[in-house]
Parts: structure tokens; sequence; C-alpha cells
């Protein structure tokens, strides 16, 4: 991370599954790599022996009683599909 | 009488209700007819029900006819920001890919409100998935700031503060993962709170950033910001980071704490070469208002301040470019209408394409970026060790002091478009609010004053799950003073 940070768009993409113009890439490259700079600084900080904090207050163990709760029914849950038939989700064929 | 409902506040209300002098279908009516007045020149609805509310309004008349109050909330109007799920309402997070979504259940202080009999109303404007600070980044339209309409009122609960700030909600329910309540209740004038990370469930609250967001009250007063916390507060089992820890009841607590003599902590790093900051002004004559009262006020150090944004930049954007990984295109979002079918991923990136924002996407890629193999020990680790240093910064100043008092934001509300080609200037504008959520402390913002015609918020910092004194603090000064009283020209 010394080196000036550089952001190879094209696999990020990949990663995250959105499909960019090549306008966008040129855009959203040169601003990442700028708050990536702005980022940079943290390492002026030796973090050597320091905990890292994934949440604010640490929460031990939390249980519940294992009993079945009713969720909510199929026909609510893919209420919100953008296609669907006979219950299920339908998506494009992906197996020969 | 009625023509003015709207202003008032909820505990005014609450008392004609309860002494039978107005109804809730009059008040709701009330609120509906100011927000069909103002709202084309607001716009901080991304959309509202009107039977559906004034249909709750009747049922809470109901039960006040047979002498079965549900409380200070029961027949009050609510608005939701457009992140909360209400059974059988939309929810969009002004996001083009939930632009057709309608919720299947209520999120936990949803259910919570409707047990306090409150009236939900409406669906409230905010930054897409409540990503930034202005309100610009929504998908569906640009929310104007009631006391200049072509100033931003600020984000990302923009619309949850224009609302209440114009009278077209009594109250409203925000959400803030790195300020987005308090900035926005600071640039409309009114009071907004941030609760102590796991004090409110976030168990139907649409997720940006899981270990940073809270979802909050707003209102035009102290009394009503704790009334609303009280009806949300507490543990929830379908949350597990919701702490099992009594809800002390805030409102008694405000008339409890009253006159006691508080010691306050101003940070330094905030205070020090802030001449060009414009909210300063208002701010320090907040704090001689306290040293008026005999509170003590001492200079407390912060010293990994200047580490906050960029931590905050690589946590959010890791958790949040994983928590939307679930607007897949296909089970419950937008579905992009071509896409090459041979290629079994490209219906996820089409669709995620159509579907999403720029700074939506630029917080995905940056996140998945600080993720990727061979960068998350350089960035993610790193972020969460700099917050752990950030986190202690606070545990020692509040050995010293109860509170910390400082600006809610650098200057009061900016012209739309003002910082629209430059993400990272954006970003640096919530240099005072981002820390709670980083220490995950509680924030209130009160209206301590103007600079230019706009409002500007005085932020209390306190300790964790002590909202009870942040609030108390807080109805010192607001009841000294008239700024609860003054509303925008519209």
């Amino acid at each position: 991370m010394a080196e000036a940070p550089h952001i190879d768009i094209d696999k990020v993409a990949e990663l995250a599954r959105i499909a960019l113009t090549d306008e966008e890439k040129t855009k959203f490259s040169s601003q990442l790599e700028s708050i990536l700079g702005y980022i940079d600084k943290l390492n002026e900080l030796d973090t050597t022996n320091v905990e890292p904090t994934a949440h604010p207050h640490s929460v031990e163990n939390v249980w519940r009683e294992d009993r079945a709760t009713s969720e909510l029914p199929t026909s609510e849950a893919l209420k919100n599909a953008p296609k669907q038939r006979q219950n299920m989700f339908v998506v494009p064929k992906v197996v020969e | 009488m009625s023509a003015e409902l709207y202003y008032k506040s909820a505990s005014e209300l609450s008392g004609l209700l309860d002494r039978k002098e107005i109804s809730s279908v009059e008040l709701t009516q009330s609120v509906i007819d100011r927000t069909k007045a103002v709202d084309d020149l607001v716009q901080a609805f991304n959309s509202f029900d009107e039977e559906n509310a004034l249909a709750q309004a009747e049922e809470s008349d109901a039960r006040r006819k047979r002498g079965e109050s549900l409380g200070s909330l029961d027949g009050i109007p609510v608005g939701i920001k457009d992140v909360l799920a209400v059974k059988d309402q939309p929810l969009t997070c002004s996001s083009k890919i939930l632009a057709d979504f309608v919720s299947p259940y209520d999120a936990t202080c949803i259910q919570k409100l409707k047990r306090s009999g409150a009236v939900l109303w409406g669906r409230l404007n905010m930054d897409e998935f409540a990503m930034g600070s202005s309100t610009e980044n929504s998908a569906t339209k640009i929310t104007g700031n009631p006391w200049k309409l072509d100033c931003i009122p600020g984000g990302s609960s923009g619309g949850s503060a224009a609302a209440v700030s114009a009278g077209e909600a009594i109250v409203s329910l925000g959400s803030d993962t790195g300020g987005s309540i308090r900035q926005p209740a600071s640039h409309c004038g009114i009071v907004g709170l941030k609760p102590t990370y796991g004090r409110v469930s976030r168990y139907g609250l649409a997720a940006f950033a899981s270990s940073l967001d809270q979802v909050g009250p707003m209102g035009r007063t102290v009394w009503d910001t704790a009334a609303l916390l009280q009806s949300i507060s507490g543990h929830d089992p379908n949350d597990s980071t919701s702490y099992r820890i009594d809800v002390p009841d805030y409102v008694q607590a405000i008339e409890q704490l009253k006159g006691r003599k508080w010691t306050f902590g101003l940070p330094k790093e905030y205070f020090e070469n802030a001449e060009d900051t414009a909210s300063m002004g208002p701010v320090k004559e907040a704090i001689e208002f306290y040293k008026s009262l005999g509170c003590e006020i001492k200079e407390v150090s912060l010293p990994h301040t200047a580490y906050a944004v960029a931590t905050y930049y690589i946590v959010a954007t890791a958790e949040a470019s994983s928590n939307l990984a679930r607007y897949d295109g296909i089970r419950y979002t937008h579905r992009a209408e071509s896409f090459d079918a041979k290629d079994s991923v490209d219906i996820y990136r089409q669709s995620r394409a159509e579907g999403f924002g720029n700074e939506v996407k630029r917080r995905v890629l940056l996140g998945t970026y600080v993720l990727s193999s061979g960068y998350y020990d350089a960035y993610y680790l790193k972020a969460q060790k700099t917050r752990t240093l950030i986190r202690r910064d606070f545990e020692e100043a509040f050995r010293d002091v109860d509170a910390l008092l400082t600006p809610t934001a650098p200057s009061p509300a900016f012209k739309r478009g003002a910082h629209s080609g430059d993400p990272l200037s954006m970003y640096l504008s919530d240099i005072y609010t981002i820390s709670a959520n980083l220490a995950g402390i509680p924030g209130l913002s009160v209206p301590c004053g103007y600079v230019d015609g706009l409002p500007v918020g005085l932020q209390i910092l306190g300790k964790p799950f002590k909202e009870d004194e942040i609030l108390a603090m807080g109805n010192e000064f607001e009841s000294a003073h008239n700024f609860k009283n003054e509303h925008p020209s519209l």
C-alpha cells in the first residue's frame, strides 16, 4: 500500500457484480483512487498490538429458545419476486 | 386552532387528545392538509397513504373513547424514513432497485410504534440506501431544506428532518450510520438523536453498515424525541446485537435530571483551527449558556480524530458491499430486461447496474475492493484496529466528563450540487458525527442558532446507554431558548 493506489476496476466491478460503462470505469477508478489516497493516512498509525473492533459493545453468545415460530408463508415471501411460477422464483436456465 | 395543529408538539397534542379537545382524525387531517399544501415545494415524501393514516387515527380515537389510550404517542402522526419495513407499505430506500418492493412484515421499531398507538405517516425520502449527507443521492426526488429551498436538508434522513421542520409530521424516525439523523436535524432546525449502538433493534431496517447503523427519533422538541425513543428502545430477539439492558423512562429522566451541574468536555481536536468553521459561533454561545448554569467545561482530547473519516469509509463501505449483495435481481428486486442468458452471472451485473445509483455503485465498489483478496489486512483489518483506538479515545474522555459538546456539522446546509463532483469533500462534512458511530455512543443534535438564516445544531455526545443524560442536557438548553417555536416560512 506504500505506492500510489491503483484499482483494477474491471476486476472489482466483476467481484461486485455491477456492469460498468467505459465512462463509469474511468470516473469511478479515479474517484476511488483519490479516496484510497486519503484513506492511506491510516498507515501513519502503528496498530501492531491493537485488537480490532467488530462491534462497539461486545456481545457474548446470545441464545434464544429453540422453538419453531411462524415465518412468512411462501406466497408472501414471493410477492416481490420479479418472476415467479408455482411457488418458485423463475431464473434463466444456467445448465444445459 | 385546528389550522396549526401540525406545528404543535407531541407532548401538547397528547394532552389535547387526552382531554378530548381534539381528535386524532382532526390532527392527522391537519398534517395531511399541510403535507398537500407544502410538499410540492419541500418534496420530503416518497409516498403517503391518506386513507390508511386516517383509518389508524380513527382506531386511536376509538381507543381513547373506550378509555384505553396507549400513551403519549397514541394518535400522533409519525413520519417514517423509507428504509424501515412497514407491512404492506412500499419500502424503496429511494432506490430504483426496490422501486416496486412492498414490505411483507413490520420492523421491530414499527411494531413497537404500533403498540404505542402512533399513526404511521408516509415514506420519507433519503439518500439511496442511506448513503449520503444531502439526500441528493435519492433516485426518487430532491428534497429541499424548508428554511431555504435551494439548500439541501442534510442526509441521509433528509426527508425525515424536512417533514418535521415543515409541519408535515409531528415527529419522525430516521436512521444514523455516520450522522444521518443528527446532521439533517441540525440543517433543518429540529432535534435528532442517534441512540447507543444496540439500544434500538435493527430488525426490519434495510441494512447499510450493520456495525454502525441505528434507528432513532427526530422531533421539534427534546421531550417529543424522548417519547419516541421510549417507544422504540429495548432488546429484540430478532436482533442479537440489540442490548439486554434496562430502558429508563426518558421523559421522566428529563425532569429528574433538571438542574444537575454537568461536566462537559470540549474535544480540542474539534475546536482548534476552527476559525473558518461557520457553525462555531452559535455553538460557542451554547457552551457559554451551560457555563452560566454552573456546569463545568473542560478541554479533552480525542487524539485519533483525524483518522475517523478514513476509518469510517472503509468499515461502512465494506459492510455495505456485503449487505447490498442481497439485491440480486432474483428474489425481490428489479430485474434487468436484457442480459446475456448464456452467462449465468450477467443477470446480476445488469440488474444491479440498472438498479443502483452512482453513490451506491461507488461505495459498493470501494467496499468490494477493500475486502478483496490481498487487501483485507491492509484496509478492513487496519480500519477495525483504528476503530479500537477511536473508541478508546472516547472511553478516556468520559472518565473526566459526562458528555462532549461539539457542532453537529461544520457549516449550515449548503446549496444543492455544491459537492456533487467531489465525493471526498462530501464525506469530510461528516467529521463531527462519524466518530460516535465508530465508538457506538449516543449523540443528540439540538437547534442552537442560525448562520445566514439557516439553522445550526449543537451536538451532545454521551456515554454508552446514557441517552437519558444527553436528553436532559439538551432539554436544559431548549427550555431556556425559543428555537423550538421558530419555524421556516413556507
